[in-house]
């Protein structure tokens, strides 16, 4: 025998700087998780350290921008007054630098205006100084973010997201259970192996494509069979999100009931019970950390979600409780705002504030299915 | 019992019992019907309209006619660039969780949270991140140490790394799970034999789960060829004279394309068939893809 490989100097020099080079790398990706946190906080912490030095710096904007108008939309507002509402916000964001904008888009007809110099005529006059401090802004019920007074009333944005998640899990969560009953309890084995991976096909469904299905044949659908006043509007939006929703609450209620332990389904059917009775009545209730768990991580998705929300509810900030009204949801105004906003100025802060709020409640949303339901689920089929 | 429903219920519980599978069923054919209802409408208004020439040309007259060649190239280079990034930095975590760090511990239960809750993170989130980090702290940092102007601004780069760190909590998963299900014994007779822990996992682990590193990688681009939200401010443009010169150019993508059009078109109504086109088109990429995952993962489970 020569040398002995494994005990010879120099590699064992090579394998130490390699797996220290393997924690380095390891380390710097969990920092990088962590850096997400601290650079949305850190950029929406901008609004407030420079509350009250910097006298609106949005000046680019608004110089390129229309003018406000002078008051905000009517909250109450008639079908036909939001029909103008819902236009008169969507030209406040018209920028002619970038000829290419979603809220220009008519929710009512689907069109563009024909001819955009009408409704935005002169560019205006330089920004007035703000006059509320940012907290009682943040808090006012008007968001416009553009023009002579910068309103981020967050309100009318909290109302849309809380309205379209509520269609979203209202739509979204009880054909995901119920389907997942169906394919964990009642379905053959041919069924369920057709069923199953066509629901799961949907995860695999970029949601722009939800999105586009919703804007191009989901409104058109709903408005002639509900014969609605607004094309895009909250529960279109909602029914695209509950189409985001929907593999994630099937896919995770349904392993939760096929984990559940047999014994308990054919104790009950012993007991003389029937199928379906087990099935609601012992195998649901067993299973129900799990299926709340799912429910859960679909909230958190149908909040956060973007594309469907930016194409399907509208985009107009009503404040309106109303699902047939057009909706905007925080989500959806990041993703439309920030890529006209100048870099650094109070508006960029504030939609990283509500970044870092969306940040937040996903955070919370998957610590309560982390932590409090998965053990309970852990605990009830390992005895108390 | 004579099954499902036996005549010795009476009749109001066994109407129920109707009830309660009548439900259940129609929630499910509704579900796979609107699914399918969803392809054949993609399939009958865009299939017609794929054709040679409209994968390989350039869009015309402000993306109302011709082809969707440069979209489809850009979201190819910011795949590549996307799993050149975020694949080795995921596996090497993977192997560091699942290898080196103590099982168990307080700090790798608290990385396994921090991981999982990556994965519920909103993707809008991730492009705040993009330009947030990427351009402002280490672009705006590069430009000034270079004293040039060229990474402080969106990029396929920048939309690269971003997607990366979006699919990075898909990756990690993924090794884990295939390094974990590598047999306890294959590398207690790697170490019994002499060799050491690395070597075991490069020359035993590592070849034993590359299914599964795979699987992980694919899923991972995947996600990242369908995702506009986390790219929407990074670097994406909505129209390319040409293709990306190189990593700190703007680019087109596929998702971005067909959202353009499909809100922000002079004539939205012309344009419905290129936008059903491309959705096709995304459409296969993305499944594809998943395919392909679908498919390793049984072999690998078969292989167990």
């Amino acid at each position: 025998m020569t040398v002995n490989r494994f005990t010879s100097k120099s590699p064992k020099r090579a394998e130490h700087i390699i797996e220290w080079c393997i924690r380095g790398i390891a380390s710097v990706s969990i920092m990088l998780i962590f850096l997400i946190f601290l650079f949305v906080f850190r950029e929406a912490l901008t609004v407030f350290s420079s509350a009250d030095s910097a006298p609106a710096p949005a000046h680019a904007v608004t110089s390129a921008n229309g003018p406000a108008p002078p008051h905000p939309p009517p909250m109450e507002a008639a079908p036909s007054d939001a029909v103008s509402a819902n236009n008169a916000t969507g030209h406040l964001f018209y920028s002619p630098r970038n000829p290419l904008y979603p809220d220009i888009y008519n929710a009512e007809t689907g069109e563009l205006p024909a001819d955009i110099d009408d409704v935005n005529p002169a560019p205006d006059q330089a920004p007035s100084h703000r006059e509320t401090s940012l907290a009682n802004n943040l808090a006012g019920s008007v968001w416009q973010p553009v023009g002579e007074h910068h309103q981020f009333g967050v309100m009318p944005l909290l109302v849309g997201t809380a309205k379209t998640t509520l269609i979203a899990i209202l739509f979204g969560a009880p054909l995901g259970i119920l389907a997942a009953i169906y394919t964990a309890f009642f379905a053959g084995r041919k069924t369920r192996e057709f069923i199953k991976p066509i629901i799961e096909l949907l995860a695999g469904f970029p949601s722009v494509v939800i999105g586009f299905f919703c804007l191009t044949t989901l409104a058109s659908v709903l408005q002639t069979m509900f014969h609605l006043d607004f094309r895009l509007n909250a529960l279109v939006g909602g029914i695209g999100l509950s189409l985001a929703v929907l593999p994630i609450v099937y896919s995770l209620s349904e392993e939760a009931l096929s984990a559940v332990p047999r014994t308990l389904r054919e104790a009950s059917l012993a007991l003389g019970s029937t199928e379906w009775q087990t099935a609601y009545r012992v195998m649901l209730p067993a299973a129900a950390p799990g299926v709340i768990a799912a429910v859960i991580l679909g909230i958190g998705r149908a909040f956060g979600e973007t594309m469907i929300a930016i194409m399907a509810t509208g985009n107009a900030p009503l404040g309106d409780w109303n699902p047939f009204m057009p909706a905007r949801t925080l989500a959806a105004t990041i993703g439309s705002e920030m890529g006209e906003v100048v870099w650094g100025s109070e508006h960029y802060g504030v939609l990283f504030l509500l970044g870092a709020f969306l940040l937040i409640v996903s955070f919370v949303l998957n610590s309560v299915t982390e932590y409090y339901v998965k053990k309970r689920l852990i605990k009830k089929f390992q005895g108390h | 019992m004579t099954g499902r429903f036996a005549t010795q219920f009476p009749l109001s519980k066994r109407l129920l019992g109707a009830f309660a599978l009548g439900i259940a069923l129609t929630a499910c054919v509704a579900v796979v019907g609107i699914i399918l209802g969803m392809l054949a409408d993609f399939a009958v208004h865009g299939g017609a309209h794929i054709t040679w020439e409209f994968l390989t040309e350039y869009p015309r007259n402000s993306n109302t006619e011709g082809g969707i060649f440069p979209a489809l190239a850009g979201t190819t280079f910011l795949v590549l660039l996307m799993t050149l990034m975020g694949v080795p930095l995921g596996t090497i975590t993977a192997v560091y969780l699942t290898e080196y760090a103590r099982q168990g511990s307080a700090l790798s239960k608290f990385i396994r949270f921090a991981v999982n809750t990556l994965a519920g993170v909103p993707s809008i989130v991730f492009a705040l991140f993009g330009v947030g980090f990427f351009i402002q702290f280490v672009g705006k940092g590069l430009d000034a140490v270079t004293g040039a102007s060229i990474f402080a601004d969106g990029s396929l780069l920048w939309c690269s790394a971003t997607l990366a760190i979006l699919t990075l909590p898909v990756v990690i998963v993924s090794v884990e799970e295939a390094l974990r299900s590598v047999p306890r014994e294959l590398r207690e007779a790697s170490l019994a034999l002499g060799a050491t822990r690395l070597q075991t996992i490069i020359k035993v682990a590592i070849p034993n789960a590359l299914s599964g590193i795979l699987t992980g990688s694919i899923l991972a681009v995947g996600r990242g060829a369908g995702e506009v939200a986390a790219i929407l401010f990074v670097g994406v443009t909505y129209s390319a004279g040409s293709l990306p010169d190189g990593v700190t150019d703007k680019f087109m993508h596929l998702g971005y394309h067909l959202y353009v059009l499909a809100t922000q078109s002079p004539d939205v109504e012309a344009t419905l068939p290129l936008q059903y086109a491309t959705t096709v088109v995304l459409l296969a990429l993305t499944f594809t893809l998943n395919f392909g995952a679908i498919y390793l993962r049984s072999r690998l489970r078969k292989n167990r």
